[in-house]
């Protein structure tokens, strides 16, 4: 950075030596640190929104008709508002800021050895807009008639039309919000892909980054080809509500599915881009506490770019039963099961690092192991809706939404936790506690399970998404079936009730935890090798590498780590 | 399996459910053997004193032979490829020859059924139009002819393991044989709007004689004075 930029970089470490004020060093920063922090404090506030959102209508269905605690009664308006800006805010205001921008922001320039991105600016601008599509979409729940209810696919003509949505405005600033988000990730995107190649310490190879590093960028690429036809969706969408053009509406000659495939082109590999930071997550935390060398750098990275490219040809999978020519399942279902392969190869090479290692139960360790076993369910269950036979029964049931959150879950909050837990010293120059680190663990991963197994079996029984009131229906009014749903309520407000250990934790430890020092897990990568918190700038001496990220227990050595930094 | 958690009432629903039972074998081997290798490996690899980790590259052969394990999943997706694809063709792709048809049309938030009457035709004067109620008989083969008003909104009927979305200005045509008799509930499986939650019917699967019965008390009464035809 210094070498191809002397500009900025002489500026940004004049800027480091000076007193600055708060707004100057927090709100208005162009330091790749701040700016990851902004991204991951959003989000986490985004967090307690949309888990707030899914206790009222978690209740609402466990005790219909009864007021919430902390809420009131629940409108069958407010439900579908409730359970659509759940979905669209744990997607994209926590699982995308958080994974990707808020992880990618703060990683990659200190893992890359260079003292900022490559557009520092750019970055600003990036979370920027991202704050202000938060403003957006928490306004959206304001207005006059409500927040948009109809799903966070957002189907048309239910989405395009008001007379059907009757949420005009609603409907209108839903539209807005998403589309301002992807495109503060696109000027995020951008600086993550070019930072990563132009930007590393002298002597780092492509395939000296840590593989956290390549994963955010892989999602950055598939992000940036994807998002393309939605916006040009979401922007014909915008016209139909408010011009009153006919893109999605038949009887001016549109087509309402025209929206499900441009959504889900968008919808599929999205998926994909918030697992993969996620899964560079835990490959650094379990190669650092099983000691070992990451099984298979370059397969991982393989597989993954795969699973990747996989991904842009299965998105008709969501549309099965939609309406679609009929024989187009038969590919889709093809393309969906076979992803698979790659994938289940991703998973085998973690497990291998594991093998003949000397796995230490650290609170981040803990984290990172439960996310692959708890992915593993979301994974085999993918199976049973890609069979498109199958599909047709289990299309629009619970067992989707016990699935999909088997995959989310572990994606948005084991991985994450696992990260803050990992990265914690660094971020702020301070120990978290362990013991309630594990407390939180425990009272998160549990409850989670209790959650949404319970979910897979009411779905296989029949219950069908986003219904506010299961009375209606004789067939699933029975006692049975109510039980499993205010079993999962409860476990649900248990799971909730643990996040407040963390933010004890978090807050406790940011003021009186213990100081960390600069290496206190004893790991490879170079943001380790500069002071917790590290500076403005990063390092006051520019690291040059001399290894992989990994180099484990090499034998013939006094210590069972090597950073990428030491000279041989 | 899944007829412990809903009856199967037509003449695919045993497909379907046999379908789930094979992934469920299927992905519950591969599911198990990974769990179990998993924490085999947590417990046997946790740290103990004086027992460094090994240097291990993925050159290693055992380990390699170990990952190989992707070959096995291909044969395993190829099997549950080709029975989901058959299930889905019988169900979807193929239909039989219809011994009678209804239509259904979905808007916010009702499901109107259109049944053909004494002279088994749709479109003619003894049709009988109902609001949230399908009465089919027992072991007729049923086409459906799916409209919707309005939005898109989804039929579907749990216990044929029946679904197919709505699309406003389309006919979409799929079919039905119902094996078993009773009352049972039909949903609207895709978000359609704040009555979502409430756009629910029944369908009464009748034997033959009762099904006549049906139809002669609610042929209406212009239709039956002009004789039926």
């Amino acid at each position: 950075m210094a070498t191809t930029h002397p500009a900025h970089a002489v500026e940004s470490h004049g800027h480091g030596h000076e007193k600055q004020s708060f707004f100057k060093k927090y709100l208005w920063s162009t330091d790749h640190k701040i700016i990851g922090f902004q991204y991951m404090f959003t989000g986490m506030a985004m967090a307690l929104i949309g888990a707030f959102f899914a206790y009222v209508f978690r209740m609402q269905m466990a005790y219909p008709g009864e007021a919430v605690p902390g809420f009131g009664v629940v409108s069958p308006q407010e439900y579908n508002a409730l359970v659509t800006n759940h979905g669209t805010i744990m997607v994209f205001w926590v699982a995308m800021p958080v994974l990707l921008a808020g992880f990618g922001n703060f990683l990659i320039p200190l893992m890359c050895g260079c003292d900022d991105m490559v557009f520092p600016r750019i970055n600003r601008l990036s979370y920027q807009i991202f704050f202000l599509s938060t403003v957006v979409i928490l306004a959206s729940l304001f207005v006059q008639g409500g927040g948009f209810g109809g799903a966070w696919t957002a189907y048309p003509p239910l989405s395009s039309v008001s007379e059907y949505n009757l949420t005009k405005i609603g409907a209108t600033m839903w539209v807005i919000a998403v589309a301002l988000e992807f495109v503060a990730f696109l000027l995020g995107g951008i600086n993550f892909i070019t930072t990563a190649m132009n930007s590393r310490a002298p002597g780092m190879k492509a395939f000296d980054l840590p593989v956290v590093v390549w994963m955010i960028v892989i999602a950055s690429i598939m992000f940036m080809a994807s998002v393309g036809p939605l916006i040009a969706g979401a922007v014909m969408l915008l016209f139909d509500q408010t011009l009153g053009t006919g893109f999605y509406n038949p009887t001016r000659g549109g087509d309402p599915i025209l929206w499900q495939h441009l959504f889900w082109f968008f919808g599929h590999p999205e998926v994909y881009v918030v697992l993969l930071p996620a899964l560079g997550i835990v490959a650094e935390v379990m190669s650092v506490f099983s000691r070992k060398k990451l099984f298979g750098y370059r397969l991982i990275i393989y597989t993954v770019i795969a699973t990747a490219v996989l991904s842009f040809f299965v998105w008709a999978h969501h549309q099965f039963i939609a309406g679609i020519d009929p024989r187009m399942a038969n590919v889709f279902t093809v393309t969906t099961v076979i992803i698979s392969v790659p994938i289940a190869e991703t998973c085998f090479l973690y497990m291998a690092t594991l093998y003949g290692g000397s796995i230490r139960f650290t609170t981040p360790m803990l984290w990172a192991l439960a996310f692959l076993a708890e992915f593993l369910i979301g994974g085999v269950t993918g199976i049973y809706l890609g069979s498109s036979g199958a599909d047709i029964y289990l299309h629009d049931t619970y067992f989707v939404v016990a699935h999909f959150h088997y995959t989310f879950v572990p994606i948005a909050i084991l991985a994450v936790f696992a990260g803050i837990a990992y990265w914690f010293p660094k971020m702020f120059g301070k120990m978290m506690n362990e013991t309630l680190g594990k407390i939180h663990f425990w009272g998160t991963v549990i409850p989670f399970n209790l959650i949404f197994i319970p979910l897979f079996f009411l779905g296989a029984a029949g219950d069908h998404r986003r219904i506010f009131d299961y009375t209606h229906f004789p067939d699933l009014a029975t006692p049975e079936l109510q039980a499993m749903r205010i079993f999962a309520t409860l476990s649900l407000v248990v799971m909730l009730l643990f996040q407040f250990v963390f933010l004890y934790n978090f807050v406790h430890s940011l003021i009186r935890g213990r100081k960390a020092e600069r290496n206190p897990w004893k790991a490879n990568t170079l943001e380790w090798t500069t002071e917790s918190p590290a500076p403005h700038g990063n390092w006051k001496e520019m690291p040059t590498v001399y290894r992989g990220p990994y180099e484990y227990s090499v034998p013939g050595r006094p210590q069972d780590y090597w950073p990428q930094n030491e000279p041989s | 399996m899944m007829e412990r958690l809903i009856p199967g009432a037509s003449s695919f629903s045993g497909d379907i459910d046999w379908l789930i039972l094979l992934v469920t074998v299927i992905v519950g081997f591969w599911f198990l053997l990974a769990q179990g290798v998993f924490f085999w490996l947590i417990f046997r690899f946790r740290e103990r004193p004086s027992v460094p980790a090994l240097y291990l590259s993925a050159q290693d052969k055992v380990i390699k032979r170990w990952l190989s394990a992707h070959y096995l999943i291909l044969v395993c997706d190829v099997f549950i490829i080709a029975a989901a694809v058959k299930v889905w063709v019988d169900v979807k792709q193929k239909r039989p020859p219809a011994d009678e048809r209804v239509r259904v049309v979905g808007q916010q938030w009702t499901w109107t059924f259109v049944h053909p009457g004494a002279d088994r035709q749709l479109d003619t004067p003894d049709d009988i139009v109902t609001a949230d109620d399908l009465h089919v008989e027992v072991g007729k083969t049923y086409h459906f002819l799916l409209e919707s008003r309005d939005v898109v909104h989804s039929f579907s009927v749990p216990v044929f393991r029946l679904k197919q979305d709505a699309i406003p200005g389309r006919q979409i045509v799929g079919w039905f044989k119902p094996t078993r008799t009773g009352d049972y509930d039909i949903q609207c499986a895709e978000i359609c709007g704040i009555g979502h939650g409430v756009m629910n019917a029944r369908i009464h699967i009748a034997s033959a004689a009762d099904h006549q019965a049906w139809v002669r008390q609610n042929t209406p009464a212009a239709a039956a004075a002009g004789g039926g035809s």
